[in-house]
């Protein structure tokens, strides 16, 4: 598994527009101004495409922080 | 329902995709209509669970992988003649433009569009559809009505209608016809469990005029279209959504 700040420069490449200064691991991402139905797939599919983890929707509902996905990934590797 | 215009009695049909979802309730369907069945899936456990639920007895079940091309022809030559064919087996993956590879592509392109369009040229090849047949293909309303992450799906679809109408066109001699039926959103296992949430789909129900649908519904549909009731009615798209593509 790659540490946490690589997945966290994974995850920032599928916000476009966004200033990426603000964000950190603990942002509550889903109340990022861009975040958007399209840019929760493009985060499941990245997701799948590193990890070959298939995060469902509600995965991605009951996860707060960009921190939590991290951890949630993470647990399903094992 | 018998000896009516809509009735399947008397009629062998071919269910593709039948152990689940929409192709297992068009099975089920079908055969309270008096249809003779031949059903086919890929996965043997609940394909058995499909069969055991048919109304009437002595109709055949194949556990056949549409991923393979060698399985079609295997299919299509063991298969009797038919006098209508429900074209249901159907995958999808909601993955969006800029993350979708070659692989996805050729998965669901060979389950929703190659498979269909060989098994057809090949039982037309091996003269097993019956004059007066008829051929019916599960396409969606997303050919026309798009959706975030829904790409490939949705033109592996629309290369489904566009074959229909040649080949209605191309059967029209031999009285057979070619439509497709175009679900809007039904819950079947094709969709649960996905890149959805359940907060989501409630937020998509809203936009269904008539709520959300059963796979009966969709199966009525198909019924029609495989009677005699629709003899004169090829090449067109029966649209079955609850209205959500009024607006």
């Amino acid at each position: 598994m790659m540490k946490l700040e690589e997945f966290f420069e994974l995850f920032c490449e599928e916000l476009d527009d966004t200033d990426l200064s603000v964000l950190s691991i603990l942002t509550d991402f889903k109340n990022i101004d861009v975040w958007d139905s399209l840019t929760a797939l493009s985060i499941i599919s990245m997701i799948d495409e590193e990890f070959e983890i298939l995060l469902t929707g509600n995965d991605m509902l009951n996860s707060t922080t960009i921190e939590d996905l991290y951890t949630l990934v993470e647990s399903k590797m094992l | 329902m018998r000896n009516s215009a809509f009735s399947l009695e008397g009629k062998t049909i071919l269910v593709t995709g039948a152990s689940s979802g929409l192709g297992a309730s068009t099975a089920i369907e079908c055969s309270k209509a008096g249809a003779h069945l031949i059903i086919c899936g890929r996965d043997k456990t609940r394909l058995d669970n499909t069969y055991n639920r048919l109304n009437g007895e002595n109709h055949l079940q194949v556990v056949s992988d549409f991923q393979n091309d060698e399985n079609i022809t295997e299919l299509s030559t063991y298969l009797p003649k038919l006098d209508g064919l429900a074209l249901c087996a159907g995958i999808t993956k909601t993955i969006p433009v800029k993350f979708v590879k070659s692989d996805n592509i050729d998965e669901i392109f060979q389950t929703n569009t190659f498979s269909s369009m060989q098994l057809i040229q090949k039982l037309l090849k091996l003269k097993k559809i019956n004059k007066g047949g008829s051929i019916v293909f599960i396409s969606s309303i997303s050919t026309s009505y798009a959706d975030k992450g829904n790409s490939i799906y949705a033109a592996s679809k629309g290369a489904i209608n566009s074959f229909s109408n040649v080949l209605a066109l191309e059967l029209s001699a031999k009285g057979i016809t070619s439509n497709c039926v175009e679900p809007g959103f039904v819950p079947t296992a094709m969709l649960a469990g996905g890149v959805v949430t359940d907060d989501q789909l409630s937020q998509e129900e809203i936009k269904y005029p008539l709520g959300f649908g059963e796979p009966t519904d969709i199966a009525n549909g198909i019924i029609y279209l495989l009677s005699d009731a629709a003899r004169w009615v090829t090449g067109s798209v029966l649209r079955i959504d609850g209205g959500v593509t009024l607006r």
